[in-house]
């Protein structure tokens, strides 16, 4: 694909993301999540042009699209019935089993470093089918072998209500799938520009990886004209800065004399 | 009904259980330095379902022993400084929890009831620290089945913002609907809204849907911009740029007591 348009790696995250949510109907996303909710679109506008089934997608805090009615218990409710097949987790640390943790590094609860807390995931992880975990720093400190507190269990004992759990873990390295017997990840690709050595330097957790792991896929050219024209004006409505510094870093990529001279 | 700020923050007393919204939900921010002037402290402050600002200035006038929440954030503006720092330094008792388990535990006092089950929380570590929470086998199954059990969260004062109330000490909640949660829990609840209206929200349909009665009401004051600087639904945006304001200047407790004496604390016209 070189020598065609360039590509950004945040563009590649953001079609990795619609793919990812593949056949859902309803798709949930936090707030302050532009690339997960950019994903989610694309697949939105994907399905639209494709003239199939819509898909619908929730973004808290924003008004454009959130329609709840009942509060914030709502989106609980409504996960707990079956009626979002997928979510996005980011987390403080994350280990090899899947295990969340956004409360905080060392001992509990005087905790060296305090991140808010586990806000839904504790309930999410059990009911939504597809969960994301997403986190763009890719380091051995968010990716440790044994996280200091578990937020949320990759996996749970027999005989414990699960219907839901990790599906995949996007960052800003490669794409691992999570193998829900095994309890483990596995290296799906790895994005452009890196590679397994990298990822493995960068990784406080084994995982399992063909000899030669795939590249991730850059989006096709119907993908990415949707994603540059429809899905950022859209994405500007709920993430305004967010969709101006993409277009910058575009327009820098393209031209970079001219964005050099603005 | 209608008070003013300072008469609604002598209802709370020092040991209480106080109940506060999520950041996006109606915060009266317009209480938290009347709040902090009348002083009562040892609060046990629940955060329904997650805190911010407010919590982390009350904490930071150490007026709050122990906070019950799924989170404590200043959202885009990054982590709650004074938060943080009592968490690491002991200096308050954190119940973690979960978003869903918070809105249970409402639900319950809501109910009159004991308890709610819920599902999820079953290995994770934030079960594993609440002794207050039990779990059972589902009763209704023949074996196994756990399942957590949530105690009703019974707040003494709510207390949030709201667009309006009515002259009969009706409040305009839309569709916030954890304000109302809120108040069905609690012993008294203390409402700041922006201005009163003269007819009744109840005459007609469409406003009554989202209204909360003067029957769980027990005070009201105005305050203009009294969630600022957060923003409220249908009003006015947050201002984050204050927000992040706050957060650098909190990072220390001379910046915290600095910020706090200063002018920034009145709403920008």
């Amino acid at each position: 694909m070189s020598g065609a348009s360039p590509i950004l790696p945040r563009e590649i995250l953001i079609a990795t993301v619609a793919r990812l949510l593949d056949g859902v109907r309803h798709v949930a996303v936090g707030a302050s999540s532009p690339i997960p909710a950019a994903g989610a679109m694309l697949l939105r506008a994907l399905k639209q042009q494709a003239g199939e089934k819509p898909v619908r997608i929730s973004i808290l805090g924003s008004v454009e699209h959130n329609f709840f009615t009942n509060g914030s218990a709502e989106l609980f409710d409504c996960a707990g019935q079956g009626r979002i097949d997928a979510f996005f987790l980011g987390g403080g640390q994350i280990d090899g089993q899947g295990n969340v943790n956004l409360v905080g590094a060392g001992a509990y609860p005087q905790s060296s470093v305090r991140w808010p807390g586990s806000f839904g995931s504790a309930y999410l992880y059990f009911v939504v089918p597809r969960v994301i975990l997403f986190r763009e720093e890719h380091s051995p400190r968010v990716f440790v072998n044994k996280v200091d507190f578990i937020s949320a269990p990759g996996t749970s004992a027999e005989g414990v209500y699960r219907r839901g759990g990790p599906h995949a873990l996007l960052t800003s390295k490669g794409l691992f799938r999570f193998n829900k017997t095994q309890g483990n990840f596995a290296l799906d690709s790895v994005h452009p520009g890196h590679d397994l050595a990298e990822i493995k330097d960068a990784t406080g957790f084994r995982f399992d990886h063909p000899a030669r792991p795939e590249q991730t896929p850059e989006p096709d050219a119907r993908t990415l004209s949707l994603l540059r024209g429809q899905v950022m004006d859209e994405l500007s409505e709920t993430y305004p800065d967010f969709a101006k510094q993409m277009r910058d870093d575009l327009q820098a990529l393209q031209d970079p004399q001219a964005a050099i001279a603005s | 009904m209608l008070s003013d700020l300072e008469t609604l923050a002598r209802q709370v007393e020092a040991g209480m259980r106080l109940a506060l919204p999520v950041d996006y939900a109606g915060v009266s921010m317009a209480m938290t330095k009347p709040l902090i002037a009348r002083g009562a402290g040892d609060l046990h402050v629940i955060c329904v379902p997650t805190g911010g600002l407010q919590v982390d200035q009350l904490i930071g006038a150490g007026l709050v022993s122990t906070v019950e929440t799924s989170a404590v954030s200043l959202g885009e503006a990054g982590g709650a400084p004074r938060f943080n720092q009592a968490v690491k330094t002991g200096a308050i008792r954190i119940m973690d929890a979960t978003c869903p388990a918070i809105h249970a535990g409402l639900m319950a006092a809501q109910k009159g009831s004991p308890f709610l089950p819920m599902r999820g929380l079953i290995g994770t570590d934030v079960l594993r620290n609440r002794g207050d929470w039990q779990v059972i086998d589902n009763p209704f199954e023949d074996a196994g089945d756990p399942i957590v059990l949530i105690p009703a969260i019974k707040p003494d004062v709510a207390i949030f913002h709201a667009p309006m109330a009515d002259r009969f000490g009706n409040v305009w909640i839309g569709r916030r609907r954890e304000l109302a949660a809120m108040a069905y829990a609690s012993t008294t609840t203390l409402v700041t809204v922006e201005r009163i209206v003269d007819e009744s929200l109840l005459a007609n349909e469409m406003s009554a849907a989202g209204t909360l009665p003067s029957l769980y009401v027990s005070d009201i004051a105005v305050a203009p911009k009294g969630a600022w600087p957060y923003g409220l639904w249908g009003e006015y945006p947050t201002d984050t740029a204050e927000l992040i304001r706050y957060a650098k200047a909190a990072r220390s407790d001379e910046g915290f007591a600095d910020y706090m004496s200063g002018r920034m604390l009145e709403p920008a016209q």
